[in-house]
């Protein structure tokens, strides 16, 4: 019996060279999907859940589960980059994104350049207006085709895949819009302010 | 009250002071949380250690109480979820 020489070693070269080009430096791939969480995985029942819009103290729109299902629906294929240096490649998600909230709610454009996201057990993060409009950022309530588990952040969490994955704050319940940027729970503890993976913004000062 | 007692002193001046607290084992204080206001031992609180740092809560509330977090430039350290911390008097302490 013979065996084809090359062939196997020259199939795989290509796609790993893709591969290495998507790792941001410092990161290396996985296929599991580890969990990070700052604190206890909250227990949400879709039919007391609800997402709101904010300025300052002010509500500018809140939907509950029902309604926030109606809105037109976005599937994203993205990786993803969590800063304890884990990377995962076409990652498949769905959700209602930045753009189609603002409609929603009747705004035809940010009333502010910046965000902070409020979570349930306390957790908060701050993203620019700029990293989650024209498709940027969404609010995901499934994962690769199925709602998104409890552990990754469900009901729903944020999704801005191309900063560090802290930033796609899981058990999402509110964004509120700030007018200067202010830090968030990982960002007041030493982390970088805005963690672009690409420039490794890790820590405060990378 | 003398004029000279509502001077503000240099930082340094607290070293003292503060030498008498953060010497010891921080786990034998006990802490009042600023969320619920319930008083127990340091001890009782449930740590959540993860890659990014460590986050401390209530055990009645889980209002954040402490957080830490190690990074190249240092070790950070937030203890706003704590209103106060007692350290009682140990035999070896002056």
């Amino acid at each position: 019996m013979t065996e084809p020489p090359i062939s196997r070693g020259f199939r795989s070269r290509k796609p790993q060279t893709e591969q290495r080009d998507r790792v941001p430096p410092g990161q290396y791939l996985t296929t599991d999907f580890p969990v990070l969480s700052a604190g206890p995985t909250p227990s949400i029942s879709v039919d007391n859940w609800s997402f709101a819009l904010q300025l300052g103290g002010s509500l500018l729109a809140k939907w509950n589960w029902t309604e926030f299902q109606a809105l037109p629906q976005t599937d994203l294929k993205t990786d993803i980059h969590c800063v304890t240096k884990w990377s995962k490649l076409d990652t498949q998600w769905r959700g209602v994104s930045f753009d189609t909230l603002l409609e929603a709610a009747g705004l035809s454009e940010a009333p502010t350049e910046y965000t902070m996201l409020h979570c349930d057990g306390g957790y908060t993060t701050n993203v620019p207006v700029a990293d989650l409009k024209d498709g940027m950022g969404m609010v995901a309530t499934q994962y690769d085709g199925l709602p998104l588990a409890p552990s990754h952040g469900g009901p729903a969490r944020m999704l801005v895949p191309h900063l560090y994955f802290w930033k796609s704050a899981k058990w999402v319940r509110r964004l509120r819009f700030i007018e200067k940027d202010e830090a968030g729970f990982w960002e007041s503890l030493g982390y970088h302010i805005y963690g672009d993976p690409w420039r490794e913004q890790r820590y405060t000062g990378d | 009250m003398s004029e000279s007692d509502l001077q503000p002193l240099d930082g340094n001046a607290a070293a003292g002071l503060l030498g008498e607290m953060f010497w010891r084992d921080m786990t034998t204080a006990t802490g009042i949380c600023a969320g619920c206001g319930s008083e127990g031992p340091f001890a009782e609180a449930r740590l959540f250690a993860s890659a990014m740092g460590s986050v401390l809560r209530c055990p009645h509330c889980d209002n954040v109480l402490l957080r830490a977090a190690r990074t190249p430039r240092g070790v950070w350290l937030d203890m706003q979820g704590f209103r106060s911390l007692t350290f009682t008097p140990t035999p070896d302490a002056n």
